[in-house]
């Protein structure tokens, strides 16, 4: 029994890291670097990630991108609330991750004081390769993963947060 | 670029004299606080006009720079009748600095959300002060401790 269900884990994350439903939540200039990757040229596609949802209810992955704001933060969490689990984050440049050099009143000093990231691409803005790089670093959490954060609830991050879900 | 100064009770004749002059574009309205240089009264609010060809797309005359001392209360007249544009900056200069304007008595925030107290750039407004809506109220990382003698900057 422990075989097949060391098994089924693995079949899972085989299946969810090849078919990486994002939702770009795109707020700032690093969505130049995000459109890029995107592209053609350096091609999303090819880790079958090439298909970004604008809804999050059909969306895995949630792309930050960009600087966000205090008065952007509750539709930031709104939006990791309605994705359906398993479901991930990015952290997408500098600004995301700590907040950058908007050591300001306005701009949120990191996005996991808000929702929990899985990944954090610094950089300002990451170039394509970094950001590739990040991606590849994804799935292999993905396919280690059997219980991520998105299933600790308010018990997990809700105690961060003021309450979790809203 | 000529700049001139008024006082506020003749701003909005000085400015609606420029729009008959032919300026028909608000660059900027803008303020700027000399709290820090103990100016009384504190405020300098800014107009930027330029006279725009319509037909070229060229500027014919040189820009017109307006400044007026204001204080917090209310005592300039809003220009939204002259240029529309100005609905907009004047609200953004509502909300970042506090400047009043005598016919806009409920004012709306353009930038900052409803729940935000005071006005960011002020220069009296705590450089640390953080008023999130959700998420820890203070920053997660320790503040750097600032040499003070370090930050008085000598701006004369």
């Amino acid at each position: 029994m422990p075989l097949v269900t060391s098994k089924l884990d693995a079949m899972l994350g085989w299946a969810r890291k090849y078919s990486i439903f994002q939702y770009p939540f795109v707020t700032a200039c690093c969505g130049m670097e995000y459109m890029s990757t995107m592209a053609s040229h350096y091609d999303m596609d090819r880790f079958g990630a090439g298909l970004p949802r604008f809804s999050p209810r059909q969306a895995d992955l949630l792309m930050v991108v960009g600087t966000i704001s205090h008065k952007m933060a509750p539709v930031l969490r709104r939006i990791y609330d309605q994705m359906a689990a398993p479901k991930w984050v990015v952290a997408f440049g500098v600004c995301t991750c700590t907040g950058g050099f908007y050591d300001d009143y306005s701009t949120v000093q990191g996005i996991d004081t808000i929702v929990p990231v899985d990944l954090y691409i610094p950089g300002c803005p990451p170039r394509p390769e970094v950001v590739l790089e990040g991606f590849m670093k994804l799935q292999e959490k993905i396919q280690r993963e059997t219980r991520g954060p998105w299933s600790l609830g308010k018990e997990g991050w809700g105690r961060f947060t003021g309450g979790g879900a809203e | 670029m000529e700049t001139r100064k008024t006082g506020p009770a003749a701003a909005f004749e000085a400015l609606a004299a420029l729009k008959d002059e032919g300026y028909n574009i608000l660059v900027d309205l803008t303020a700027v606080d000399f709290s820090a240089q103990g100016r009384i009264p504190r405020f300098e609010v800014v107009y930027r006009v330029a006279c725009l060809d319509l037909d070229t797309g060229l500027e014919t005359k040189p820009r017109v720079e307006v400044c007026c001392e204001v204080g917090e209360e209310p005592a300039l007249r809003s220009v939204r009748s002259l240029w529309p544009a100005a609905d907009w900056l004047e609200r953004e200069v509502w909300d970042m600095f506090g400047v009043r304007f005598a016919d806009r008595p409920d004012i709306k925030r353009l930038l900052m959300y409803e729940e935000f107290v005071g006005h960011p750039l002020r220069k009296d407004y705590p450089i640390r002060k953080r008023q999130p809506l959700i998420g820890p109220k203070e920053d997660p990382v320790e503040p750097v401790n600032l040499n003070k003698a370090a930050q008085k900057v000598d701006y004369e």
